[in-house]
């Protein structure tokens, strides 16, 4: 595995461009989902202690509807798309047309939240696969509707082996904004594995010491 | 009482010691556990992250990280102010299982497994478990008050409990 520690300029801008291509199809898909154009941001290369990790989402305790998979195959990591409960609520809003207040009673919604965080997801990956030529895959999403912490810790799980910081892409997707309108926000968190890491920085030609 | 409380808060992969009236806190708990180990007068709280430090093989960076050497340190650090083993008990919460699909990736059982390990360590330096809220798919922040020796378990899904 790379000394993670001893990542440079260079990998950095691997990882942004990583975020980038992934993110800008999920953006995409979304934008064909919503008939709606949809922004990105640049993405953001967070390497972090897992302390700090949680206050750059809000603190811990943070209610957060987050979409979990699992990504297998040649890079495995963890993907999370994760969204407040007020813009959960109107997205699905935006979908289906339905009111979506108290999520987690609202299997209607859960579910649409579930199939929208698959598409996207599944877009992000497909992007990196093809980029990358790595073989990705993405296990059935699951979602969950909890304090930050509790959920993002499960992502870290595989870092925290050996590490006692998370190396997070972020890139968020936005609602282009009417006037007077809140936008919606959503982040994608990739994570890969430590092991991945390599897997991904030899794919994209850059020399891992 | 002319004595101000204050809530000692302990981060993810991190432990703390205190006396009275002090609180304890560690919040968002998921497949996490969160350790209290006390007596009359001082407890200490560890949020424990993995099972076991013998699986790292780059070498144990925080020792607070891993049920096994948290819960030793933590003994140490309570015993150092002189406290007898022999009084000590504990309560534990966490050790949630978050998200319910199928894999063969085991890290997705991972809170059974430090509930478990906590336990077994526990055992192993004989200190009674009074009480424990632990499994399930919710996240807790729990709170420790030495005074009541009661343990408060706030979750998102099902409200506020005292252990």
């Amino acid at each position: 595995m790379a000394e993670l520690d001893k990542l440079q300029g260079q990998h950095l801008d691997v990882l942004r461009e990583v975020g980038n291509i992934g993110a800008g199809n999920a953006a995409t898909a979304l934008s064909g989902l919503l008939s709606k154009k949809i922004d990105m941001n640049v993405p953001a290369i967070k390497v972090v202690g897992f302390n700090e990790l949680m206050e750059y989402v809000g603190g811990p305790e943070q209610v957060i509807v987050s979409v979990f998979l699992r990504i297998q195959g040649d890079a495995p990591g963890n993907m999370f798309f994760v969204l407040s409960p007020e813009e959960a609520s109107s997205l699905v809003t935006e979908l289906t047309g339905a009111t979506a207040d108290n999520l987690e009673e609202n299997e209607l919604a859960i579910s649409a939240i579930s199939e929208i965080g698959n598409i996207l997801s599944g877009s992000y990956l497909s992007a990196l696969s093809d980029f990358t030529s790595i073989n990705m895959q993405p296990t059935v999403p699951n979602v969950a509707i909890d304090m930050a912490a509790a959920i993002l810790m499960q992502g870290l799980l595989e870092m925290s082996q050996e590490n006692d910081y998370a190396i997070i892409i972020d890139t968020t997707i936005e609602e282009e904004v009417q006037q007077s309108k809140e936008s919606i926000k959503g982040h994608f968190f990739l994570l890969p594995d430590p092991d991945s890491f390599d897997e991904i920085f030899q794919a994209l030609g850059v020399e891992v010491e | 009482m002319t004595t101000i409380e204050t809530v000692e808060k302990v981060g993810i992969a991190d432990l703390k010691v205190t006396k009275i009236p002090n609180l304890l806190k560690t919040s968002g708990l998921g497949s996490c556990v969160g350790v209290v180990i006390y007596e009359q007068s001082i407890a200490g709280l560890a949020h424990v992250m993995l099972p076991d430090s013998t699986t790292s093989s780059k070498g144990i960076t925080n020792p607070m990280k891993y049920a096994d050497t948290a819960i030793d340190l933590l003994l140490d650090q309570l015993l150092s102010e002189g406290t007898r083993k022999s009084r000590l008990k504990a309560k534990i919460a966490g050790g949630a299982h978050m998200f319910s699909f199928q894999s063969n990736n085991n890290m997705l059982k991972i809170g059974e497994r430090n509930v478990e390990a906590v336990l077994n360590k526990l055992k192993e330096h004989n200190i009674p478990v009074i009480a424990q809220d632990v499994g399930g798919d919710k996240g807790r922040t729990i709170e420790f008050n030495i005074y009541t020796s009661m343990l408060e378990v706030r979750t998102v899904k099902s409200g506020v409990t005292q252990i």
